[in-house]
C-alpha cells in the first residue's frame, strides 16, 4: 500500500531524479520530492553515489561535502531533535537565573558545594547555555540546510508536467480495471476531466496505440512542509534579533500615584541589545484605585482572591488623557507597551513627626506581601529631620488576630481590622555610601533597636487613624486613615488603607511576527499532514471486439491511508458511464 | 446533597463501571485466540513472505483484495477475533455507559463550580480522563475500517486508575477561579491540550501492541512459538503503525495547537509568552520528542519499531508532564490546588 512508493523507489534504478534529468520512463515512478538522502520517499538514497565515491576522488571539498550531507540527512535532524529534547530537561530540575533568580539564589545556599559545579556547566542558564545553543543551531543549519534544496525543487516541481504513465501499472495501489464498450481517447479524455474536476493535474499520454492520462495533485502537501519549516526558522529568527527591540521595566505604584515611562522612573529595567533607552514614549501613567475582591460565600474558599481590577488613568504625550483597567490576563497596550498587573499589596500612609511639631515623614510605603492573608512586611526610613536617622520595621495586618504563642497573624486578606506594628531602630541608615540599598530591607546590624525584642519597650501597635509617641521623646508616629476619617465615623475599615499595585511595563515589538510564524506553523503541518499527495493513472488498452479495458492505478506520496479508496472510486465513477463488457476481470 | 456531592456520585459509578468494562475488554483479550478469516489471510500474507508456498493461492487472493477491489461493504466488516465478539462488545457498551456517568460527573462538577471545571488537579483529571475516553469511543465509532476496541482494555485501565488516584488523593472541594485563571485560553488550551492526551494515549496503546506483534511477526517468520495468542486476532505490525501513527499525527497537531495556545495566554497573564516556566518546557520536550517521532516515521531505518518507541517515549513524557511535573516542580503554573 503505502510502501509501494517505497519499493519503486529506493530499488536498483540509478535515480538522479535530484538533478531533475529523469528521463526513463521507469524513473518517473521515482518521487521527486528532494529530500534528504535517508528520507523514506527521497528517492536517491541508494544510488551509488555514496559519500565514500565522492571523498575519494574530491578530498577536502568532498569531506566538506561529506560533512554537509550527514548534517542535512533526516537522520541527523532526528537525532538533534532529540538531542535538544534531553538538553532541555535538566532547565525544568535545577531552578534558572532567567524564571527564577530566587530560587537559584537559594540553591546556591543550600547547596553550597554542588551549585558552582553546576554554574560551570551553565546549568543555571540552561537555555542559553553555549551547549543548548550550539544544539539547536545546529539543528536549524540542518534545517536551513534541508528547506533550501526542497524549496528549489518543489519549485520545479509545481511547474513541472505529470510524469510520464508506467508501462505496467499492475504493480501498483489500488490497481483496478474495468472493461467497457467504447472509443479509447474517449474513454481517456472522459478519465481526464473527471480527474481535472477532482483536481488533479493532468497530462495526456500514449505509448504503443494505448492512450493514457497521468495526473497528480497534492501538491499543497510540500507547500505546507515547506512552510511549516520555514516558519521555524522565521520563530527563531524573530525571536533571537526582535528580542533586542524590547524591553521590560517593572514599577510599583500606591493608589494616587503616577509615573512617567522614561528610564529613571523604573524601579528596574531591563533593556533589549538595540533599545534606546532615551528616546521611551513619555506618557504618563496613574493608578486611580486597584479594586481586590475576595471569596465571601464558598466556605471552603473564604479569602481567596476572585478578581483584581487596577483602575488607571493614561496621559499622553500630546497631553490627553483616558482611562484604563488592567486585570490579571488582561494587560493595557498603550503606546507600543504592554502594561502588566503582577501584583498587588498594602502600602500603609505613615506621618512621623518630630518633637517640635515638622513632619519628617509622610508617605505609603509598599509593603511585601509574606502571605495569603497579607501579612505584610515593610522599612520606614527617615534619613532627615531628627537628630539620628531612624529606621522602622513594621508588620501589616488587614485583619489581625493573635495566635497561641501570642504573635500577631492576618486571618484574612481584606480590611476587616487592621493592625501596624513596628520597631524603631536608630542610627545610621547607610543611605549615605553610595552603596544601593533596598527599599524593602534595613541592615540593622549598626543600629540600635528601641522598641521590641530585648529592648523590654512594647513595639508600637497602631489602627488606622492612631498615633503613638516614639520611645525616648523622638516624636509621633501616626497611621493616617486614607479614607479621610470613614473610621473615626463609622468604624469601616474597608478603604482606611492605600493599595499598590506592581506593573510590568513591556515592550516586544517581534512577539506579532512570533504569532505570525506560530500560525503558518499549524497552518503548514495541517496542509502537509493532510493533504494527500499522490499521482493516478487512468490506461485505455483497446481490446479486439470494440471493448476497451481501462485501467486504474495509484502512487502514493508520503503517507495516503485512502489512496486505494480513491481510485477504486474513480473506477467506479468513470467506468459506470459506459456499457459495461461483461464481468469485470481481475487482472 | 449539592451538585458537587452528585457529581462525585457519578464519579465513582463511572468508575464501577469502568472497572466491569476493563473485566470485559480483558476476558475477551483472555478468549481471543483464532483469527477471524479475514485477519487469516493478512497472516499467511506474512508467512509466505517467509517462504511458506502453501500459502500461495491465498496471497493472490489477499493481494487483489489489498489492491482495492474490495467493496465498502467487505471494507466495513469488522473482525472482532474472538469467536462471538460477546466480550468486546459488552466491554464497549458499557464504556459507554461509564462515559455516561463521566460526563455527567464533569457537568455537575463545572454547574457545582459555576465554571469550566479545570481549576486544580482533580479537576484536570476529571477532564483529562474523559477526553481519552471520549477520543477512544469517536476513533472506535469513527473507524470502519478496522476494529480498535482492543485498545479497550489500555483505555479503560488506564482512566480507572487516573480517575481513581486523582479522585482518592486529589480530590478537593469547590473554589473560585483565581484571577489568573479566568481568561477564554483557559478553556481553549485545556479543552486542546486534554483531547491531544487521548489522541496520544490511544498511538501510545497501538505503538505498544505494534512492537507486541512486530516480535510475534519476527517470532513467526523464524518458526519459533508465540505467546500472547490474542496478538494473531490483531492487525498485523504495519497496519498497527500506520494506525498509530495516525493518532499520533493528529494528537501533535493538537499539542501544537495547546503550545501555541499556552504561549498567546502566558502573553496575556505574565506578560511574556515564552519564559522556559517548568510547565513550559515539557510542553516543549513532548513536542519535540514527537516531532523526533514524526521524522522517524520518514528516516530510513527508523520506521517500525524505533519510531514505535519514539511514540512510548512520547506519551511516557506526557504522562510525566501531567503527574510528576504538577506534582513535584516548582513553577508558574501552581494551579494543582493541593
Ligand atoms: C527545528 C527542527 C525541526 C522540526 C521541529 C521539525 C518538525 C517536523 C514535523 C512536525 C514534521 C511533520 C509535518 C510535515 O510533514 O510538515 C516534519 C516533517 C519533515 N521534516 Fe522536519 N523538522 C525539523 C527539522 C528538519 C530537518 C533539519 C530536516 C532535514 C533533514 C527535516 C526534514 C523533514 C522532512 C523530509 C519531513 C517530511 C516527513 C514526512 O514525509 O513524513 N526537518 N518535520
Amino acid at each position: 500500500m503505502t510502501r509501494s512508493s517505497e519499493t519503486e523507489s529506493s530499488g536498483t534504478q540509478p535515480s538522479d531524479d535530484r538533478d531533475g534529468r529523469a528521463k526513463r520512463p521507469k524513473r518517473d515512478l521515482a518521487p521527486d520530492v528532494a529530500r534528504p538522502a535517508d528520507a523514506i520517499d527521497g528517492g536517491s538514497g541508494d544510488d551509488g553515489r555514496g559519500p565514500g565515491v565522492q571523498e575519494t576522488s574530491l578530498g577536502f571539498i568532498g569531506w566538506l561535502r561529506f560533512g554537509w550531507r550527514q548534517l542535512t540527512s533526516m537522520r541527523t535532524a532526528l537525532l538533534l531533535l532529540l538531542l535538544v529534547a534531553i538538553a532541555a530537561i535538566p532547565g525544568s530540575l535545577v531552578p534558572q537565573r532567567s524564571s527564577d533568580p530566587n530560587g537559584v539564589t537559594q540553591y546556591f545556599q543550600d547547596n553550597p558545594d554542588l551549585a558552582p559545579v553546576l554554574d560551570w556547566f551553565q546549568l543555571f542558564d540552561v537555555y542559553s547555555s553555549v551547549w543548548f545553543s550550539a544544539i539547536y543551531l545546529l539543528l536549524f543549519v540542518s534545517l536551513i540546510g534541508c528547506i533550501i534544496p526542497r524549496t528549489k525543487h518543489h519549485w520545479q516541481a509545481l511547474r513541472a508536467r505529470p510524469p510520464r504513465t508506467p508501462a505496467r501499472l499492475g504493480r501498483l495501489a489500488g490497481y483496478t480495471e474495468r472493461t467497457v464498450v467504447g472509443d479509447p481517447e474517449a474513454v481517456v479524455a472522459d478519465a481526464t476531466l473527471i480527474l481535472k474536476r477532482l483536481g488533479y493535474r493532468v497530462e495526456r499520454y500514449e505509448a504503443k496505440g494505448q492512450p493514457s492520462v497521468s495526473a497528480e495533485r497534492g501538491y499543497w502537501r510540500e507547500t505546507g512542509n515547506l512552510i511549516f519549516h520555514t516558519a521555524l526558522v522565521g520563530i527563531l529568527v524573530a525571536v533571537g534579533i526582535g528580542g533586542g527591540f524590547g524591553f521590560a521595566g517593572q514599577r510599583v505604584l500606591v493608589e494616587g500615584q503616577s509615573f512617567v515611562n522614561t528610564l529613571q522612573a523604573y524601579d528596574s529595567f531591563n533593556p533589549g541589545r538595540f533599545v534606546d533607552t532615551n528616546s521611551l514614549d513619555a506618557y504618563r501613567l496613574g493608578l486611580e484605585q486597584l479594586d481586590v475582591v475576595y471569596e465571601t460565600e464558598n466556605q471552603g474558599a473564604i479569602g481567596q482572591p476572585t478578581d483584581f481590577t487596577a483602575h488607571v488613568d493614561v496621559q499622553q504625550p500630546g497631553g490627553e488623557t483616558e482611562d484604563g483597567i488592567v486585570k490579571v490576563n488582561g494587560p493595557l497596550r498603550t503606546n507600543g507597551t504592554d502594561v502588566y498587573l503582577l501584583g498587588n499589596g498594602y502600602a500603609p500612609t505613615v506621618e512621623i513627626t518630630a518633637p517640635d511639631g515638622t513632619v519628617v515623614f509622610d508617605d505609603s510605603t509598599p509593603f511585601l506581601p509574606q502571605s495569603a492573608e497579607l501579612t505584610s512586611v515593610g522599612v520606614l526610613k527617615v534619613p532627615d529631620g531628627l537628630d539620628e536617622q531612624l529606621g522602622l520595621i513594621c508588620f501589616f495586618y488587614p485583619t489581625q488576630d493573635e495566635l497561641a504563642s501570642g504573635a500577631f497573624t492576618s486571618t484574612y486578606p481584606d480590611l476587616v481590622y487592621p493592625m501596624l506594628t513596628c520597631n524603631v531602630y536608630q542610627g545610621d541608615l547607610g543611605l549615605d555610601d553610595g552603596v544601593p540599598t533596598s527599599v524593602y530591607e534595613l541592615d540593622t546590624s549598626d543600629l540600635e533597636q528601641l522598641t521590641g525584642g530585648d529592648t523590654g519597650v512594647d513595639s508600637i501597635e497602631l489602627m488606622p487613624g492612631e498615633s503613638a509617641e516614639l520611645p525616648n521623646g523622638l516624636g509621633t508616629i501616626g497611621f493616617v486613615d486614607a479614607s479621610g476619617g470613614d473610621v473615626a465615623a463609622t468604624g469601616d475599615y474597608s478603604n482606611s488603607v492605600k493599595r499598590f499595585a506592581s506593573f510590568d511595563i513591556h515592550r516586544d515589538p517581534s512577539q506579532g511576527w512570533v504569532l505570525v510564524f506560530a500560525i503558518l506553523v499549524i497552518a503548514g503541518l495541517v496542509l502537509s499532514l493532510f493533504v494527500p499527495r499522490r499521482r493516478v493513472w487512468v490506461k485505455a488498452v483497446p481490446g479486439e471486439d470494440g471493448t476497451v479495458t481501462v485501467q486504474y492505478a495509484g502512487l502514493a506520496r508520503g503517507e495516503d491511508p485512502t489512496l486505494e479508496g480513491a481510485v477504486a472510486s474513480l473506477a467506479d465513477k468513470h467506468a459506470g458511464a459506459y456499457e459495461p463488457a461483461g464481468p469485470p476481470s481481475v487482472e | 446533597m449539592n451538585l458537587d456531592d452528585y457529581s462525585l456520585i457519578a464519579v465513582y459509578s463511572a468508575m464501577a463501571v469502568y472497572a466491569l468494562a476493563f473485566i470485559a475488554y480483558a476476558f475477551d483479550l483472555a478468549t481471543r485466540s483464532t483469527p477471524a478469516p479475514a485477519t487469516a489471510e493478512r497472516e499467511l500474507v506474512g508467512a509466505a513472505s517467509v517462504g511458506r508456498v502453501a500459502a500461495k493461492p491465498r496471497i493472490e487472493a489477499s493481494r487483489v483484495d489489498s489492491a482495492g477491489l474490495d467493496t465498502p461493504a467487505s471494507r466495513a466488516t469488522r473482525p472482532t477475533g474472538n469467536r462471538s465478539g460477546k466480550f468486546v462488545a459488552i466491554g464497549t457498551s458499557l464504556t459507554v455507559i461509564a462515559w455516561a456517568l463521566h460526563v455527567t460527573a464533569d457537568v455537575l462538577r463545572g454547574l457545582a463550580a459555576g465554571r469550566v471545571p479545570f481549576a486544580n488537579m482533580y479537576e484536570f483529571a476529571l477532564t483529562g480522563t474523559l477526553m481519552i475516553t471520549t477520543v477512544y469511543l469517536i476513533v472506535v465509532f469513527a473507524v470502519r475500517q478496522y476494529d480498535l476496541r482492543f485498545l479497550g482494555t489500555f483505555i479503560t485501565g488506564l482512566v480507572l486508575v487516573f480517575l481513581g488516584v486523582a479522585t482518592v488523593n486529589f480530590y478537593v472541594p469547590i473554589s473560585p477561579l483565581p484571577p489568573a485563571l479566568q481568561s477564554v485560553w483557559l478553556v481553549i488550551h485545556i479543552f486542546v491540550a486534554t483531547s491531544a492526551v487521548g489522541l496520544l494515549a490511544l498511538g501510545f496503546a497501538l505503538s505498544i501492541v505494534q512492537l507486541l506483534q512486530s516480535h510475534r511477526e519476527v517470532l513467526l517468520a523464524e518458526g519459533k512459538a508465540v505467546k500472547l495468542r490474542f496478538l494473531a486476532s490483531l492487525p498485523n505490525a504495519e497496519t498497527l503503525e500506520n494506525l498509530a501513527y495516525r493518532l499520533n499525527v493528529v494528537g501533535f497537531i493538537f499539542w501544537t495547537f495547546t503550545l501555541i495556545a499556552g504561549a498567546v495566554w502566558a502573553e496575556r497573564a505574565w506578560g511574556r509568552y515564552w519564559g522556559w516556566d517548568t510547565k513550559e518546557v515539557w510542553t516543549f520536550i513532548i513536542w519535540v520528542v514527537y516531532a523526533g517521532y514524526i521524522h522517524a516515521r520518514a528516516t530510513r531505518g527508523w520506521r517500525g519499531s524505533r519510531s514505535s518507541w519514539l511514540a512510548i517515549i512520547g506519551f511516557t513524557t506526557v504522562l510525566f508532564n501531567f503527574t510528576v511535573v504538577n506534582l513535584f516542580f516548582k513553577g508558574l503554573h501552581a494551579y494543582s490546588g493541593l
